[in-house]
């Protein structure tokens, strides 16, 4: 399915095929990656993503959960395969073409990666740096509006009044707001996160998830995320994809997913109780 | 199988005789050493004496000496030895940049911007001041190119190391995010690397302080200069005034920069 179009003012621009311009949905064909010449990671997964709500991707670790993530912003490079995207092959993308795919797709990091020692304020306006001269980010000539943008979103995430703060003063929830403000402040067609939750307390991943899935929604951001906990992905996902080996065993609706997927996907079952 | 037959040793009968193979030839080493450096008894024995007369000859010291030629000396010193780590820092920066293997991935140009590190570093204080001297002439220019020539290789070697420790999270942030290279090296890397940046800067410094007072012993401007002269001259009341100031001078350099140290990290 396909959203309307982009309806949050984000810059469709290099969106090349007519008809797909403008949608948020992502295609991935036959996706492969090897770090090893011979021993694949993901084995030609194909997958279409709709443009709209959050996709859980769930399965064991070392499964190519976060490889998969990785590989449509190009953080991996790919071995084989498409990714489509706005009608472009992000697979194939390479310097100043890339970078303008990547500037369309936010990330949210398992570690947050903040950068430290910087205030939240220009952390946020980091989510900017694609669409900012490396001169005006150097003098940190902002525009007002991504100021008053980061501003907005400070209040959103409900870190009002922590602006000035530096990023290594917050707690690991905290952090993790500012990685997801940061994300947004690129005004995404597509989010990514790579384990939001994992390191944190379990009530702090419910209220991370809470905030995502709200601020998703709002802008109308479709999500891909990858994510240890199936309760959790089961209560925010419209759809869960679940891994195992290199491939997709499991892809559907969460009220779908019984008991037996789960031995699929993780094997065993003496862990189910 | 019972308990106490399980042995336990530190070293492999094969690493013992590696460890005595090494103690021998490091006894060995040191025996030939002595024997090489032909050490004249006679001259041992006095040495004594020489020194009580060494100091006697220093003492009372010059002091008018220091305001006819040592400050001025001093100050073009002090000059050689700052203006040497400013011009140093402007030329390791790119090229610890490019040395650092995760910012520059590429093989060729780390071996070669190590080349470049490793040479600066080889090459002495002195040797480069006698090279500068040649091309420029004696004097202060000398002094500050062997300063500055000496220190790339130090301040871009640790500038590059510390590059290579800097987190890849906030590197990998930004470059999702779409940003360019200059981009990303500003706001993710520098922000990690920027303490470690100041601290090496003025611990080269403080080396130089030390480094650019003996330069002008081989004519390339500085204090050295008139350690040079008192030297030749064999007035020892005024070489004490200058090596009391070159004392003084790095004792100072050394709490600047502590201090500073401390405020900035």
């Amino acid at each position: 399915m396909t959203a309307s179009g982009a309806t949050n003012g984000a810059a469709t621009n290099g969106s090349g095929q007519a008809g797909s311009a403008g949608t948020r949905s992502l295609s991935i064909r036959g996706l492969t990656k090897e770090y090893r010449r011979g021993t694949p990671v993901l084995k030609g997964i194909t997958l279409d993503v709709a443009g709209q709500g959050i996709t859980a991707i769930i399965g064991p670790s070392g499964t190519g959960k976060s490889t998969l993530i990785r590989c449509i912003n190009r953080l991996v490079e790919p071995t084989e395969g498409e990714i489509w995207f706005q009608g472009i092959d992000l697979a194939r993308l390479r310097g100043k073409a890339l970078r303008e795919a990547r500037r369309r797709i936010g990330m949210v990091f398992q570690e947050y990666n903040l950068v430290e020692r910087l205030s939240v304020m220009e952390n946020l306006l980091c989510g900017r740096l694609g669409y900012v001269s490396p001169v005006r980010a150097w003098l940190r000539r902002f525009a007002q509006a991504d100021i008053d943008r980061a501003f907005e979103l400070l209040d959103i995430v409900g870190l009002k009044g922590f602006a000035g703060q530096r990023a290594d003063a917050l707690s690991g929830g905290q952090r993790q707001r500012v990685g997801i403000a940061r994300a947004v402040m690129q005004r995404p067609d597509l989010l990514l996160a790579d384990e939001p939750t994992s390191s944190l307390d379990p009530k702090t991943s419910v209220e991370i998830m809470e905030l995502m899935a709200d601020l998703t929604a709002r802008n109308d951001i479709p999500v891909v995320l990858n994510i240890h906990n199936v309760e959790l992905a089961k209560r925010f996902a419209v759809r869960i994809v679940g891994m195992a080996g290199g491939h997709v065993v499991f892809d559907g609706p969460p009220g779908d997913l019984r008991d037996e997927h789960l031995k699929q996907i993780y094997g065993g079952e003496g862990w189910l109780e | 199988m019972i308990a106490d037959q399980r042995r336990w040793e530190r070293f492999t009968p094969q690493e013992r005789l590696l460890r005595f193979t090494f103690y021998l030839v490091a006894v060995a080493a040191f025996m030939v050493s002595v024997q090489t450096v032909d050490v004249i008894p006679e001259f041992l024995y006095d040495a004594p004496e020489q020194v009580v007369d060494l100091f006697a000859r220093m003492w009372p010291m010059d002091w008018k000496y220091y305001p006819k030629s040592v400050h001025e000396a001093l100050i073009e010193t002090l000059h050689i030895a700052s203006l040497g780590t400013i011009l140093s820092l402007a030329l390791a920066l790119p090229v610890g940049i490019l040395a650092a293997r995760n910012v520059v991935p590429v093989a060729a140009i780390n071996q070669l911007a190590k080349l470049i590190l490793v040479s600066s570093r080889s090459v002495n204080s002195l040797v480069w001041a006698l090279l500068f001297v040649a091309i420029f002439g004696p004097g202060a220019l000398a002094g500050t190119l062997a300063i500055a020539f000496r220190s790339i290789g130090f301040v871009g070697k640790l500038f590059g190391e510390a590059l290579e420790e800097a987190q890849r999270g906030p590197v990998e942030a930004l470059t999702a995010a779409g940003a360019p290279w200059p981009s990303v090296f500003l706001k993710a890397y520098w922000p990690q690397v920027q303490p470690a940046f100041w601290s090496i800067a003025l611990f080269r410094w403080d080396i130089n302080i030390r480094e650019s007072a003996v330069l002008g012993l081989v004519g390339a401007g500085g204090i050295g200069v008139a350690l040079d002269t008192a030297l030749t001259l064999l007035y020892w009341d005024q070489v004490a005034v200058v090596l009391l100031t070159i004392f003084a001078v790095v004792i100072l350099a050394e709490i600047i920069v502590t201090t500073i140290r401390s405020r900035i990290i």
